[in-house]
């Protein structure tokens, strides 16, 4: 496989880290595909009884022994911080102290982790039948192993893996396991709890459950911040949630949630630890197990609730082949190195540090950035498969072509190759085998999705859902709705590789709208995207000059424009890069504007995000009906979602103070501009922003 | 009540230890012509209690060393046979061998026998900068008949203090920027003439105590062009009356420790201000720098104990007019004086308290099996406020340095007691040799009240898993004290360098989780962490002390070593690591200081540490009393 190094990989690595830190291993992205072990090929020599049955006798940060199940809550209850925070709500509410400690203790209880040697091997013993069974390989790679084996013994660790599929923490305990590292400690969603067999079998090998909406909830926010703050400060074993909250229905990364990081640096903050070691882990699926599951989310076709009977019939699933997937785990980042300069950590020398403090502007946005940065990086860990570009240049077909009589294959190869040339250009890390033939890796990628595609004739077809045994006529509605099923998931599969593009496509697109070469006017303009596309997107905060300098450098590598001191002038090579860029997004801005267009609508003067989802889907419904809208990723509701936290965060979207119902009072002027802004109407201002460094 | 207390056998190892400091010092004699010699009458009061048997001589290269720490006939050395051996006769140890030194130093520092960095033998006096007089200063100077001195050698004693790039120079037999001048003036008046002078022909004063700063307040600012005159205050060193009434002292404020408690010892008294360097450093040093004594929990810092100061400013003498106990007389002017070091003026007379001498002392010591227990231990004493004369507690790094240290065991009987001590703390009660840490106690007061208060200490201790481990251990680790500053040469010898360091946190417990212990652990791990990324190839010597305990907090000392074979710029690499170490302290809620000061080695935190205000009453009153910057050392602020 080819690698390249460019100037921008030097560029972040410079910014982020300093020489010290880089000795460790050299760098968080993978160079080439050796080294990657495959752990189930491992596992045929051991055999999986052998597996489960093996010494597991990780050395553990402090040498400590791990707490057993019983001292963890007591040390939590017996806090000074849990007695303060108890004492406090017993007056607000006008309890006793002892109901008050009582109902702190059952909420320890529904959320302890009760790690159990004995069900950890059980797990590791059926985890090796049935990923054997569904999965052709789990990729790990060695180099990150080694380092975080070093790590965990040196400070207390925080493994922060994105969340794309239910295996996905599962397979990162298996994999630690077998290789000897302390089982993580993992913050799981309470609806997993509610399992009943699996629900215990998982909190018996090493998550504690949290519940989804802690929100105001100040004692079951206390219980739970001093639980994890004690698993860090004892350090005996690493902590693993996901940065991103909730598990990405698009495969596109999530804006972080800021509580859970908080809590996990909060011991380092204020000097109870040395430091705490961030180790981020992207998790690349070939094919992802829920894929049919993902896009029925996303058009509101509600989610089987998580059963174990559920997870039985789900057995079908386990007859699929998923391919292979890849587990990175990004280097170990010291918090200490990282927070240089950006924490004056004397702030908390002024108050005891056991008693509840909010936290100061200073701590929260560099949590954020902490967050954002992790999401980063798990971005920049991730492999990309053949089969996400290929899936990204068949959004870009035109829908007629696919559905009715294909697109030539050839035609797919060949664009395919050139789109694998560009990634590579601006450093992605491409799971493409070198050894088979190219024609042969992506026939072979198509086969595995043969749910999704079908190959007849050398022309390449979507596969439209099976027709249902109902009676007709359908409502064209309903057809709308089905044929946005594959179009949804090749967009999902599109959304792993799109943070290599997203860069330089919101610069193409800044190109194309503002029709300007001026180098001042473009960051305006890719500044105003990066904002507005802040959730869809994700990008550090206060970083935009970094990543517009970043966007100009990758597509100066790839030939596709001259930079200058002050003009960004397009090539000829770029008359071919920029228009497929450009097309990327085009989903994204075109579903925007219809929401705009419905926010603008005379009679919607107040919404609530509930109302908003339904309404928009119609409106995005007829438009497709009329052909005056092209893409289906309007009807997402995680679009929908995010164009109302966009609107929420440059504040035209107002909260109602005296609702109930979380409703909104709409700015349509504000609107009105964003729209024009977004299509080349007016030049942009600067959005007024407000920080969403909320913990 | 003020009975004299004969301090004989058991019943006084204090007075007993002062004796064996100060005892075979012998009264200097003035050989240098060019000195002259005019006393001052004893000012005021009663006639002059006693002035004899001085411990310093005004040529102090008499018996000092000029490079290195305390007495010229005292060091440590790698005898023929390749054994540590402490020279002279002045302590405990001195003359004796200490069999497990070598292999210690080899051990933790990597030091090889044959690896030798020796000092510089002698001072190169032409490496010193003629001095740059200000010769009508000079002039009526002379006329005042204060002496004086422009030779190279006293000039250079007096340029600096014990930092160890103070050190590390003088050993390469580099000097910088020295006083041009060193006067010696004999009493009150004398400082006043000398200030005087000095103001009217605006000349640079840096008064000089004992020398024993680290935090380089002796240094003469590079940027200084006037002529820079050292003031010595050495020989102003008279105990001018005891009030046995109000059990008070009045003394000239050169006085050095030692000879304070001698002297006061005669008449059955002590200051009980004990500080590490009481050996060499001065009354006015300790005023000047806010000192703090090891025997703090009966007699108080200094701040407890001055009752009246004098000093001498550019607008004057500043004083209070009465010795009441307590006054309510707005801010207290006394602490514009403590602390101030040497920017405002010259302490010249201080009036301290004094208490009849304990009847009884008792060493003591408790083994812990961690750090983390004997925090808590101490902590415990302090809620109960019930903590001895002194209570310290090793860290476990430290305990096996002292376990170097002991001298080579004389009997059978006594190794074999070792043994089963030993056998008894490892093997018996389960201690991990590579775990547990020691308190060393020192208790003082009636016998009676000695034993129950014993009592309650050992008692505590139980309850934290401390067991006994008897009066020897004890007494070692405070004689240790007085010697450390001796291996410092010693490891210079041998490429290893080092220095000490204080702050002041707050206990500040959560479920026996303390930022004392934090703060511990931080530091030690920046200093080992900073020397790993600087290329020191073996890991340094990071170790800490609790060394005195308070109701809201404790003083906790750090020690750091290493070897720097194959550095190229050692000193400024220590001095990188000594900043990140003190940056990790202050994040970790510790103070800027305890009680060495700030001198001009801690001023960049001085902002920070007492706001922007504070910084600007504090600048206001030294521009108040001295506007044309006299007092120009460039310290605190």
């Amino acid at each position: 496989m080819e690698t390249k190094v460019d100037e921008d990989e030097h560029l972040r690595g410079s910014l982020y880290f300093s020489p010290q830190t880089m000795t460790s291993t050299d760098s968080g992205r993978v160079k080439n595909e050796e080294e990657f072990v495959d752990v189930l090929e491992e596992l045929m020599h051991s055999g999986d009884l052998g597996h489960a049955l093996r010494t597991f006798s990780p050395s553990p940060y402090n040498g400590g022994p791990p707490c057993s199940a019983a001292d963890l809550p007591k040390a939590v209850l017996e806090s000074q911080y849990l007695r303060y925070v108890v004492q406090e709500i017993a007056t607000e509410k006008a309890l006793s102290l002892e109901e008050v400690r009582e109902e702190a203790s059952v909420i320890l209880e529904e959320m302890s982790q009760k790690l159990q040697m004995g069900f950890i091997r059980l797990m590791a013993y059926m985890l090796s039948k049935v990923l054997k069974r569904i999965l052709t390989g789990i990729h790990v790679n060695t180099e990150g192993l080694n380092a975080l084996k070093q790590a965990v013994q040196e400070s207390p660790v925080i493994l922060l893996p994105n969340h794309r599929s239910y295996l996905d923490f599962l397979v990162i305990s298996y994999v630690m396991f077998t290789y000897d590292i302390p089982v993580p400690v993992i913050a799981a969603g309470m609806a997993l709890s509610k399992m009943r067999v699996v629900g215990e079998i998982i909190s018996r090998s090493g998550a504690f459950f949290i519940r989804r909406a802690i929100g105001s909830d100040k004692l079951y926010w206390a219980v739970l911040s001093e639980y994890v703050k004690t698993i860090v400060r004892k350090g005996f074993a690493p902590v693993e949630f996901y940065v991103e909250g909730l598990r990405s229905r698009t495969l596109k990364s999530l804006m972080p949630k800021l509580g859970m990081m908080h809590m996990v640096l909060e011991p380092f903050f204020k000097g109870e630890v040395y430091d705490v070691t961030l180790v981020p882990v992207s998790l690349s699926y070939d094919r992802v197990l829920e894929e049919f599951l993902l896009a029925q989310e996303l058009l509101g076709i509600p989610k089987p609730k998580e059963s174990t009977t559920g997870l039985l019939k789900a057995r079908k699933v386990l007859q699929e082949d998923y391919g292979s997937m890849h587990v990175n785990f990004g280097r170990p980042m010291s918090v200490r190195h990282l927070c240089r300069g950006k924490i004056n950590r004397g702030q908390y020398n002024l108050v005891p540090r056991d008693l509840p403090q909010k936290p100061s502007g200073e701590v929260q946005a560099c949590v954020s950035w902490l967050a954002h940065l992790m999401v980063r990086m798990q971005e920049e860990g991730a492999l990309i498969s053949p089969w996400s570009l290929m899936a990204s240049l068949l959004l870009q077909a035109p829908a007629a072509a696919l559905t009715e009589h294909g697109l030539p294959w050839h035609q797919l190869a060949e664009r395919t190759l050139r789109l694998r040339k560009l990634a590579l250009d601006f450093g992605a890390h491409l799971n493409w085998p070198g050894k088979v033939p190219e024609q042969e890796v992506m026939s072979s990628a198509a086969a595995l999705h043969h749910s999704l595609v079908r190959l007849q004739a050398g022309r390449v077809h979507l596969v439209q859902g099976e027709e249902d045994e109902r009676e007709d006529p359908r409502r064209p509605e309903e057809d709308v709705t089905k044929a946005a099923v594959p179009m949804l998931m090749l967009a999902c599969y599109r959304n792993q590789c799109l943070h290599v593009f997203v860069r330089p496509a919101l610069l193409a697109v800044a190109i194309h709208v503002t029709k300007s070469v001026q180098r001042d006017e473009l960051f305006a303009f890719f500044c105003f995207l990066r904002d507005l596309f802040a959730n869809e997107f994700i990008s550090i905060p206060g970083e935009s000059s970094q990543d517009f300098e970043e966007a100009c450098v990758l597509l100066r590598t790839c030939g596709a424009v001259h930079t200058s001191e002050q003009e960004v002038t397009v090539s000829d090579v770029g008359l071919e890069v920029l228009p497929f860029l450009q097309d990327l997004l085009q989903p994204f801005i075109d579903s925007y504007q219809v929401m705009f267009r419905y926010l603008c609508k005379d009679g919607v003067h107040v919404v609530s995000e509930k109302q908003f989802v339904p309404a928009v889907r119609n409106l995005a419904t007829k438009l497709i009906l009329s052909g005056e809208l092209h893409t289906h990723e309007a009807l997402s509701s995680d679009m929908q979602k995010n164009v109302f936290s966009a609107l929420r965060r440059l504040e035209t979207l107002t909260q109602l103070k005296a609702s109930e119902l979380n409703e909104y009072r709409v700015n349509k002027a504000a609107v009105g501009q964003i729209s024009d802004i977004l299509c080349g109407r007016i030049p942009p201002q600067s959005l007024q922003t407000t920080p969403d460094a909320k913990l | 009540m003020a009975s004299n207390s004969s301090g004989s056998g058991s019943q006084g190892r204090a007075p007993q230890r002062l004796r064996i400091i100060a005892g075979h010092l012998q009264r200097p004699v003035d050989v240098d012509a060019t000195v002259s010699a005019a006393e001052c009458k004893a000012q005021g009061g009663e006639a002059d209690v006693a002035s004899d048997g001085k411990s310093v001589p005004k040529r102090r290269q008499e018996i000092m060393k000029w490079n290195g720490w305390g007495y010229s006939d005292t060091k440590f050395l790698f005898n023929k046979k390749g054994q540590a051996e402490f020279t002279g006769k002045r302590y405990k140890l001195s003359g004796m061998i200490i069999p497990a030194l070598k292999e210690w130093m080899e051990g933790t520092f990597g030091t090889n026998m044959q690896h030798k960095s020796l000092a510089t033998p002698a001072l190169t006096r032409t490496a010193v900068q003629p001095p740059t007089l200000n010769e009508a200063f000079v002039e009526e100077l002379k006329s005042t008949g204060v002496p004086f001195s422009h030779d190279a050698e006293d000039r250079v004693f007096r340029a600096h203090g014990h930092c160890l790039h103070e050190i590390f120079a003088l050993r390469e037999g580099k000097v910088g920027r020295v006083p041009d001048l060193v006067v010696w003036p004999n009493c009150h008046n004398d400082v006043v003439k000398i200030v005087e002078l000095a103001c009217k022909h605006n000349v640079c004063l840096i008064p000089y105590g004992g020398g024993t700063s680290v935090s380089s307040a002796l240094e003469c600012p590079q940027e200084e062009t006037r002529s820079i005159v050292s003031v010595d205050t050495s020989q102003m060193n008279r105990i001018l009356w005891i009030d046995e009434k109000n059990l008070t002292a009045h003394m000239e404020a050169g006085i050095v420790g030692q000879d304070l408690e001698r002297l006061l010892n005669e008449s059955g008294y002590c200051t009980g201000h004990e500080p590490d360097s009481m050996e060499f450093s001065s009354l006015g040093g300790w005023v000047a720098t806010r000192a703090s004594g090891m025997k703090k929990n009966i007699y108080g810092n200094i701040e407890d104990l001055v009752i009246h100061v004098k000093m001498v400013t550019p607008q004057g003498v500043v004083e209070k007019s009465c010795q009441g106990p307590r006054m309510s007389t707005g801010p207290d002017i006394h602490h514009f004086i403590m602390g101030s070091e040497g920017t405002l003026g010259v302490v010249t007379e201080v009036t301290m308290k004094i208490r009849p001498m304990p009847e009884y002392q008792k060493y003591g010591s408790v083994v812990f099996p961690n750090f983390e227990q004997g925090v808590a231990c101490l902590r415990e004493v302090a809620r109960q406020r019930c903590a001895p004369a002194s209570i310290r507690l090793m860290d476990n790094e430290q305990f096996k340095f002292g376990h170097a240290l002991k001298p080579q065991v004389s009997s059978m009987f006594t190794s074999f007691l070792e043994g089963l001590k030993k056998f008894y703390i490892t093997k018996f009660k389960g201690f991990d040799p590579d775990c547990l840490c020691v308190a060393t106690l020192l208790f003082e007061g009636n016998r009676e009240k000695v034993l129950q208060h014993e009592k309650q200490v050992y008692d505590i201790a139980a309850k934290f898993g401390g067991l006994a481990a008897g009066e020897d251990n004890g007494q070692r680790g405070y004689m240790l004290t007085f010697v450390i500053a001796y291996l410092r040469d010693l490891g210079m010898d041998y490429y290893v360098i080092g220095e000490s360091f204080e702050t002041s946190v707050p206990w500040d417990s959560v479920y026996y989780i303390f930022r004392v212990l934090d703060i511990c652990r931080n530091v030690k791990a920046r200093i080992i962490r900073e020397c790993k990324d600087k290329g020191v190839q073996f890991q340094p010597f990071s170790t800490c002390r609790v060394t005195q305990t308070y109701d809201a907090g404790a003083c906790v000392y750090f020690y750091f070593a290493f070897n720097y074979r194959g550095l190229s710029d050692p000193v400024h690499m220590f001095e990188e690591v000594e900043h990140a170490a003190r940056e990790e302290i202050l994040a970790n809620g510790g103070s800027l200081s305890h009680h060495h000061g700030v001198g001009k080695l801690r001023k960049a935190w001085m902002r920070e540490t007492v706001s922007d205000v504070g910084m600007g009453m504090l600048k206001s009153v030294k521009d108040y009393v001295d506007p044309n910057n006299i007092f120009g050392n460039g310290n605190l602020l």
